[in-house]
């Protein structure tokens, strides 16, 4: 069996467990109302998380995923509501900016080679400064459009409702997959992850695809921030903090390697629901706090590195044993 | 050659001239920005209220600094402020006496950074993983101390650590003080700073050539962490009270900024704990000179962004080998040999 899909079918069984031990204690969580609800209030942390863990994979981080996020949403909200932008027009400078800020993030990693802790340190300082400076005040958006969007959904058997920005969450998942496996691109960003000198010698575009990675995110991110305005219906530049933050906790338990080079964008998708399912049943439950859910995704963080720790340990295990024999025979 | 001496003039030149030009800029838009005046027993001045404001961000640099001199990162510091601020409030508002209270936020602080440093020494995560864990939890972890409310308290003794004044001084500042130099004295005077920097460039070759790098990591981790309890207890004493969601927020991000704008390599290797300080203070002056110039303080972060590329680009430029500071971030490696020659 393949030990690198080990953490991923942990992360499965695991989300499976704890909605089935949610189920059990509610048993009203088992109806399609809770999973459409689930899919729309994480929709936003998903979106940026698919972004974060092609970032991861290549072996890098992107911290300025949560100020581009407030970023993208006060910009919408100013273009919207106090210079007659429609929505759609707003959408599309937001994508554009957050696409170029994210590549010249990745150009100065690799032109300047910073570390990317760094040079995304700045990137999230900067895109909340620029938030701050475009208005500190929550703007509401009344647009028509906006409320048209936000009316849209289809009707799952059983009530629940699909709403626009989940399903815009499980296209975006879908696109990742296939950006990760089907495409030259998610080779790339694999090889880089994996050895970043080989890649270079093996003809990876290492420059281009580096700067791809954080055009990437920056664009997802950007995404993000739109479902969080139709989300929230409002722009406010202290919205959105430590997201960055969620989306690399979710990365880490949907068993994506820190190191980079192994993991899987369904891996995150699961990291995001089971981030989710905690926060339902601390809803349903009623009696305990929020803060639990920070503690309890600090805990499941720590078992999924352990386990990472772990299997990495018995496969180099392994493979020292394998070249061992083969010296030795 | 003798270690103590702090880094060279010459070697400091950017930082001191930034610094520098940072005041004078502060001097012209607020031509009292040099006055201190002697009153109640303690200056006042915008000077000394720098000093005061950047003082947590100091001690959190000096842990930072060790941490970062390994090749790591401590995510944590903020997350543990909040944590030690939460333990030392509690313990005030039951009773208990000051000395319990001060050990108990510290220890707290301390077995914070001992348990980082577990999972970095023994299991071998990566620095930046396993403090992020902390950073995550400790937060949630000082919300339950606290029981999510903001714990207020009246200790006097307490308060004095956040707005007391010892020999004219502000506490805060004579704590960062007695921290920094203890901290100097600590690593040049024995050969601990330079085990550190082993440990930095290269982990292995360290425990080969016969140094305890794992025993190493776990302290200055642990220091790390000490510090972040010291700084927790300042904060909460400055508020008389202890927030677990906003005590230290992003702390930890201006505390590796310091370090890095104090010239310390987040690659790990040479490090200087006085220029870490002198990086904090920078960044103190430049907050409190956008804040006291009537600028909007919205402009803040976009500073700040802008003094970290600027420091990017002065630091990549190195690659070409020019100037003194340049030549030394260059080549850490280099300059180590040189450093251990008696």
């Amino acid at each position: 069996m393949n030990t690198r899909l080990l953490p991923f079918y942990a992360t499965l069984l695991i989300c499976v467990l704890l909605y089935a031990a949610c189920v059990i204690q509610f048993p009203n969580m088992l109806s399609t109302r809770v999973l459409g609800n689930l899919l729309t209030d994480n929709a936003f942390l998903g979106i940026a998380a698919v972004g974060m863990t092609f970032v991861i994979i290549s072996g890098g981080i992107d911290l300025s995923v949560g100020s581009v996020i407030a970023f993208t949403g006060v910009l919408i909200a100013v273009l919207v509501t106090q210079h007659d932008v429609h929505p759609l027009a707003a959408f599309a400078i937001a994508l554009v900016f957050a696409t170029l800020f994210g590549a010249a993030m990745g150009a100065i990693i690799h032109y300047l080679d910073v570390p990317a802790f760094i040079v995304t340190l700045a990137g999230m300082f900067l895109a909340r400064g620029l938030c701050f400076v475009l208005t500190t005040q929550s703007i509401p958006i009344n647009h028509p459009f906006y409320t048209t969007l936000q009316g849209l959904y289809w009707r799952l058997p059983g009530g629940g409702r699909l709403t626009l920005v989940g399903g815009l969450m499980l296209a975006v998942f879908a696109a990742g997959i296939i950006i990760a496996h089907f495409t030259r691109f998610g080779s790339y960003i694999y090889a880089i992850g994996g050895n970043r000198t080989s890649a270079e010698l093996m003809g990876v575009p290492v420059g281009r695809t580096t700067i791809g990675i954080y055009a990437l995110s920056g664009f997802l991110a950007a995404l993000s921030g739109i479902v969080f305005s139709l989300y929230t219906s409002a722009g406010y530049s202290l919205s959105a903090v430590g997201v960055e933050l969620d989306t690399i906790a979710a990365v880490v338990i949907g068993g994506t390697l820190l190191t980079g080079g192994v993991g899987y964008v369904a891996g995150t998708f699961f990291g995001i629901l089971i981030q989710g399912i905690i926060q339902t049943y601390i809803v349903f439950d009623g009696t305990l706090s929020s803060w639990w859910t920070k503690i309890v995704v600090g805990i499941l963080l720590f078992a999924f590195i352990a386990l990472q720790r772990v299997l990495v340990f018995l496969s180099e295990r392994r493979v020292t044993e394998r070249s061992m024999a083969r010296s030795t025979g | 050659m003798n270690r103590f001496i702090p880094p060279s003039l010459t070697k400091a030149m950017p930082q001191l001239l930034s610094l520098a030009v940072i005041l004078f800029c502060n001097y012209l838009a607020f031509p009292g920005f040099f006055d201190i005046r002697f009153q109640d027993g303690r200056f006042f001045g915008s000077v000394i209220d720098v000093l005061n404001r950047g003082a947590p961000v100091v001690i959190l640099a000096i842990g930072m600094t060790a941490v970062i001199a390994t090749k790591g990162v401590d995510l944590s510091v903020g997350a543990v402020m909040a944590v030690s601020g939460a333990v030392a409030a509690t313990l005030a508002v039951h009773g208990y006496p000051l000395p319990v209270i001060v050990i108990a936020a510290l220890g707290v602080g301390l077995v914070c950074g001992l348990w980082n440093g577990l999972l970095i020494a023994f299991f071998d995560l990566q620095p930046i993983i396993a403090t992020l864990i902390l950073m995550v939890a400790g937060r949630g972890i000082a919300q339950l101390i606290t029981e999510g409310s903001i714990v207020t308290f009246t200790d006097p003794g307490l308060i004095f650590f956040g707005t007391g004044a010892f020999l004219g001084f502000p506490m805060p500042v004579i704590l960062a003080a007695i921290l920094g130099v203890a901290a100097i004295l600590l690593v040049r005077r024995t050969a601990l700073g330079l085990l550190i920097e082993a440990i930095g460039v290269n982990r292995s070759a360290s425990t080969f050539s016969g140094i305890n790098s794992r025993l190493i990591l776990l302290l200055v981790y642990g220091f790390s962490g000490l510090c972040a309890g010291l700084a927790g207890i300042i904060a909460a004493a400055d508020i008389r009270g202890a927030d677990a969601n906003n005590a230290g927020l992003w702390l930890e991000l201006d505390a590796i900024l310091a370090v890095v704008i104090g010239g310390t390599s987040l690659l790990g290797g040479r490090f200087s704990i006085l220029m870490s300080i002198l990086g904090a203070i920078i960044i103190q002056a430049m907050n409190t000179g956008i804040l006291i110039s009537g600028f909007p303080p919205e402009y803040n972060l976009i500073l700040k962004a802008a003094v970290i590329i600027m420091i990017l680009l002065a630091q990549s430029a190195s690659a070409s080998g020019l100037g003194i500071f340049l030549k030394r971030e260059l080549k850490p490696a280099k300059i180590e040999r040189q450093e251990i020659r008696p």
